[in-house]
């Protein structure tokens, strides 16, 4: 199992965008990197055998509201031989959010992408079928938005009580 | 000590009925349900037809296709997603068809009445419902009343002069 402190020397050290700003108050201690970087860094993390992060767990997006107008995309990942986690986050614009695909690195990552997609309506570049995954395909809006309005009426059948 | 039907028939055997009333009988004693469920209501439904509550006494043998069945019992949580496939099963279904609203969830949209925005909030705005049994799931007793209800339902019903078309008579006439 390494330290944390390791992994993310490791993280920092690929990071070309941005700067790469460790957050120990996650469960499990997270990354903050740029987008940009994101492809890159995991692929760092799945390929290299020191680290060998060979599962992503779960991919969470975190809408900060219209105020702040910031969206986060939060991904937990986890290497089964090694025992350790790592959480990975990239700050995207809330009126623009829109981030690498990582599916080619993990394919979990592809139903993760499309359910980000259904929910927050967060584009994930280079993903081969970008759609709804949970609400039917012509449903409107992203309904864990902050500022979501439902519709009033679905093919005719009311959504309100 | 003889059994009903084997004393009646001796005593010149035939029995004097009306045929309304025969094939109320009939359809009520065997209201075939679908085997169809979308929730936990599901579980308490697969719970009425084990051997413990035994629907199979009210000659209620669950068919795995709409085209043989006549009830249609709802039994769990119905969302947009799903709205369009009930509806169409319900189509499918050969009449006389019944449907039986099971649980919170189908009745009025249930734990998701505000928040559910995925949620349509009753089964009763997509297809006609007959009976509606509360609960959150409710507990096989309480589906057992609800097929007692039908029954009810189903024994009062009228072939030849509905009961809904007279009143609407009725009311054109006055």
């Amino acid at each position: 199992m390494q330290p944390f402190d390791h992994l993310f020397l490791s993280v920092k050290e690929i990071c070309s965008g941005g700067d790469a700003v460790a957050d120990e108050t996650m469960t499990p201690k997270g990354v903050k990197i740029h987008p940009s970087d994101l492809k890159k860094v995991c692929a760092h993390l799945r390929e290299n055998p020191a680290v060998f992060f060979d599962m992503l767990s779960c991919i969470t997006v975190v809408d900060n509201g219209p105020e702040k107008g910031t969206m986060e995309i939060v991904y937990n990942l986890y290497s089964i031989p090694f025992n350790h986690h790592l959480a990975l986050k990239v700050s995207v614009p809330r009126d623009q959010p829109e981030v690498d695909s990582i599916q080619d690195i993990w394919k979990t990552a592809n139903w993760h992408e499309r359910e980000a997609w259904d929910l927050f309506g967060v584009t994930f570049k280079g993903h081969p079928d970008l759609r709804r995954i949970l609400m039917p395909g012509d449903w409107e809006g992203y309904p864990l938005r902050k500022d979501y309005k439902q519709q009033e009426y679905y093919r005719g059948v009311k959504v309100d009580y | 000590m003889k059994g009903f039907l084997d004393q009646r028939f001796e005593n010149g055997g035939f029995i004097i009925t009306k045929l309304e009333d025969l094939i109320n009988w009939a359809r009520l004693s065997s209201m075939f349900p679908m085997t169809f469920g979308i929730a936990c209501c599901a579980i308490e439904f697969m719970s009425t037809g084990t051997t413990v509550y035994d629907m199979d006494r009210f000659g209620m043998a669950p068919r795995a296709t709409p085209r043989q069945s006549d009830v249609m019992i709802v039994a769990g949580t119905v969302t947009f997603k799903m709205a369009e496939r009930i509806k169409r099963l319900y189509e499918q279904m050969a009449e006389p068809r019944y449907v039986i609203s099971m649980g919170s969830c189908s009745n009025c949209g249930g734990p998701y009445w505000q928040h559910g925005y995925h949620v349509v909030k009753g089964v009763d705005r997509i297809i006609p419902v007959d009976i509606y049994v509360p609960g959150c799931p409710p507990r096989p007793e309480a589906l057992i009343g609800g097929f007692l209800q039908l029954q009810d339902k189903i024994r009062r019903e009228s072939v030849v002069a509905p009961k809904a078309i007279e009143r609407l008579t009725a009311k054109t006439n006055s």
